[in-house]
């Protein structure tokens, strides 16, 4: 009984391991799977870690138009200078100016200082100072934003500060005075605010979910599309399962391998926080690619073609940067697409990385998403009888 | 010079009679760009994250303390989800994912403060979302900023007078206005670029799986029936086809999509037509460019759709242009979605005159120009050949 169990496992191995081999075999005659398999995924990797390798975008460019003009308004812009996030590249002596050049593009701020501000503050008159950011360029205006507003704060402090000097309080006094109440903000296990960390951890792992779905659709569909389907269904000895699990075995490898780079490239190199150490992110990565094909077979399966199946791929796929809520938070978004994210396997590697790698909790807390990768990742044993019908009698159309 | 001209309406024809015969074209150019933008849309229509849940541990539980929390609370962008007796417990929260931050005030706070010295509240943030973080830290700095004016005015200012007590807690006051995006949303932002970026990614798409189809049919890049055509016309009257498409569906994203959901139209209309078709002929012309590179229809799927992501960063408008390594710099100068994305935005997000973006177009006529010959040259060279 259990060498018969043995025998029916090593047969089913041995079908496994040559449909996998002659998918091999069609990987090396076609450059295209060279490309998507492992040129895109590296190029994605390298450009956008490469473009994003500051971390915090810096000095940014801002134009400053300073009608006052006086000592104060000089050392306002000196303090202003000193910011890390801005950088003033031009000072005009109309805001109109200031306004055209911001809508060329050049500049994501303007500072605007009227005329006699210092006559005003010193008469109480209580002045106004502005300042504007484009939001349209929406992470750079609310970076410039936070470094002109403390800025414009600390005028107002300091002039204060100034009169209780004069009246004979020292430092720590005054500061109790003008400034009671101090916010510490710790931004938990990412201290630097760095970009790259909180955008590169999703959108590389992203870009490779799509190109698993989307390769796992294209090369079932392949078959069809060549008719060599009924070829492979003989190799598979009649089972389904064995045929698909036989001709994504090898993808799955190789994006195994390409998840393992980005880990090494995140972790190890650019010293990304991962408080869970790097094999549950690769157990994490490995079970988001399978559910990512669970998904894509399902897909495939359904329809029973590959154009409708890769265009629904790459629509979940794109769809998957929005709703797994890295850039704009899910919980902003409408309930029923809070629903709709849960069968995007992007969310469910977000929420797990969150949970692992950013913050290094217990993997318990996250225990529904390993739940929906896993029913994922089973998802095509719901089409079994329609692959063995898509098989035997399925024919491609163009 | 005429038949010249009748051929390229000839082979505009057919090329818009392929179009409708083939459904997975469809999908591509006509449908993705009519159903996508709408979901999008959807996706960001509350602009903004509201009331993003916090956990309060307050050690002092002094008048003051409580009224920060609940000024706090009352802010737009934080809402107050639990008060916890200490950190372990706030922290079962956030493992949770209940809250995203913690407001740990300490048990000196009010005493701290009636000495006349400085205080601090710590507040802790979760990273999983940069704008948790963003909404929580504006509500915390907005409460003690207010609290900090109040303080120094009431207990040592003294002021005799309502005028005096108002100069004296802002001596120099402020107002901060967020141009083009009045309130800082994430739509007006995000989703015209977006939808530039669709208006590429579709030709790209579309005419790549036209030329995979063409290919796998005939085996060879142009119809036999293409044969008395010269390449410039093949090109043409493709190209005619696809911009008349594309210009309507341009019209519907920038005016429809865009009034539909409130996202921001400045500008001159007619200085958005004299944009968007350089803009548009540069896609189509480097579209068929990179359509040589498909031998499949299926093929341009799997070549073309990740690229989205990579040049939507490149653009510069989510990651500030500025700060663009110089080598990528180039790299997108390649693609005309990098002009498109920002001359669009500045266009009709920030009311530009065609003036202020006069680089812009002229880098998108250059684009036509040098794609629109390579694709002549391409198509001379491969008619000759077979596939």
């Amino acid at each position: 009984m259990r060498t018969g169990m043995k025998n029916v496992c090593s047969h089913f191995i041995g079908r496994i391991l040559s449909i996998a081999s002659r998918e091999l075999k069609m990987y090396t005659c076609r450059p295209l799977f060279l490309f998507c398999l492992i040129v895109a995924p590296l190029l994605c990797l390298w450009m956008l870690t490469f473009l994003m390798h500051d971390g915090l975008p810096t000095r940014l460019p801002i134009a400053v138009v300073d009608e006052d003009n006086t000592t104060v308004s000089r050392s306002l812009l000196r303090t202003l200078e000193a910011m890390e996030e801005v950088d003033i590249v031009c000072r005009y002596a109309s805001f109109t100016e200031a306004r055209k050049t911001m809508q060329r593009g050049n500049i994501y701020g303007i500072f605007y200082i009227p005329r006699n501000m210092t006559q005003k503050a010193v008469t109480h008159q209580q002045p106004t100072i502005s300042f504007y950011t484009n939001e349209c360029y929406f992470v750079a205006g609310s970076l410039v934003m936070r470094d002109m507003r403390i800025t414009a704060e600390l005028i107002g402090l300091a002039l204060t500060r100034q009169a209780l000097t004069a009246q004979g309080l020292d430092e720590r006094q005054s500061m109790g005075i003008v400034q009671p109440v101090v916010i510490n903000a710790h931004p938990m296990k990412n201290p630097f605010l760095d970009y790259s960390v909180y955008l590169n951890n999703m959108l590389i792992p992203g870009i490779l979910l799509l190109l698993v779905m989307l390769s796992a659709s294209y090369t079932l569909g392949l078959e069809w599309k060549e008719g060599t389907q009924e070829e492979l269904f003989r190799m598979a000895g009649g089972h389904p399962a064995v045929a698909i699990v036989g001709k994504l075995l090898p993808q799955t490898f190789i994006f195994t391998l390409m998840f393992a780079c980005c880990h090494v490239c995140f972790f190890r190199i650019l010293q990304f926080p991962c408080h869970s150490g790097m094999l549950p992110m690769l157990f994490i990565g490995i079970a988001t690619i399978l559910a990512a094909q669970g998904l894509a077979v399902f897909l495939t399966g359904m329809f029973g073609q590959m154009r409708m199946a890769m265009s629904l791929c790459s629509l979940l796929g794109m769809f998957s940067f929005s709703l797994a809520g890295f850039s704009f938070p899910v919980t902003a978004m409408d309930s029923v697409l809070q629903y709709a994210a849960m069968v995007l396997p992007l969310r469910h590697y977000y929420l797990l990385y969150v949970n692992q790698a950013l913050n290094g909790f217990s993997i318990a807390y996250a225990w529904p998403s390993l739940l929906a990768l896993a029913l994922l990742v089973l998802l095509p044993l719901l089409l079994l009888k329609r692959y063995r019908h898509l098989f035997l009698y399925q024919k491609y159309t163009p | 010079m005429r038949d010249s001209i009748l051929r390229i309406f000839r082979l505009w024809w057919k090329e818009v009679v392929g179009i409708l015969h083939d459904q997975g074209v469809l999908i591509f150019v006509v449908l993705v760009p009519l159903v996508y933008p709408l979901c999008y849309s959807w996706f960001y229509t509350n602009e903004v994250v509201r009331d993003v849940p916090f956990a309060v541990v307050d050690e002092c539980n002094s008048q003051l303390s409580r009224s920060f929390v609940r000024q706090m609370d009352a802010t737009p962008s934080a809402a107050l989800k639990a008060r916890c007796r200490n950190a372990e417990e706030a922290m079962e929260l956030v493992k949770r994912r209940e809250v995203y931050g913690i407001v740990y005030i300490p048990s000196s706070f009010e005493k701290v403060l009636w000495q006349g010295e400085q205080t601090s509240i710590q507040l802790y943030c979760e990273m999983s979302a940069m704008l948790y973080y963003r909404s929580l830290l504006i509500a915390a700095s907005d409460v003690s900023l207010e609290m900090n004016r109040h303080i120094k005015v009431s207990r040592y200012l003294h002021p005799t007078t309502r005028e005096e007590e108002k100069v004296q807690r802002m001596p120099v006051d402020y107002e901060y206005v967020s141009l083009y995006n009045p309130q800082s949303g994430f739509a007006a932002f995000l989703i015209p670029p977006v939808l530039m970026l669709i208006l590429q990614q579709t030709l790209f798409l579309g005419i790549g799986m036209m030329m995979g189809g063409q290919r796998e049919r005939y085996r060879t890049c142009a119809t036999r029936r293409c044969w008395p055509y010269r390449p410039h016309e093949v090109v043409a009257g493709k190209a005619l086809c696809y911009l008349l498409l594309y210009v309507l569906l341009a019209i519907y994203m920038f005016s429809g999509i865009t009034s539909l959901f409130g996202l921001p139209e400045l500008g001159e209309y007619t200085d958005f037509l004299v944009f968007v078709i350089p803009y548009l002929l540069a896609c189509i012309f480097m579209g068929m460019v990179l359509s040589f590179l498909v031998y499949r229809r299926e093929d341009s799927i799997m070549l073309f759709v990740f690229l989205s992501v990579p040049l939507l960063f490149l653009s510069g408008i989510s990651w500030p242009g500025a700060k663009i390594p110089l080598l990528l710099k180039y790299v997108s100068w390649l693609f005309p979605s990098t002009f498109g994305l920002n001359g669009y935005q500045l266009l009709r997000g920030t009311g530009a005159t065609l003036e202020e973006i006069r680089p812009h177009i002229i880098a998108l006529w250059i684009q036509s120009g040098v794609y629109g010959s390579l694709a002549c040259l391409l198509y001379r060279w491969k008619m000759k050949r077979k596939i």
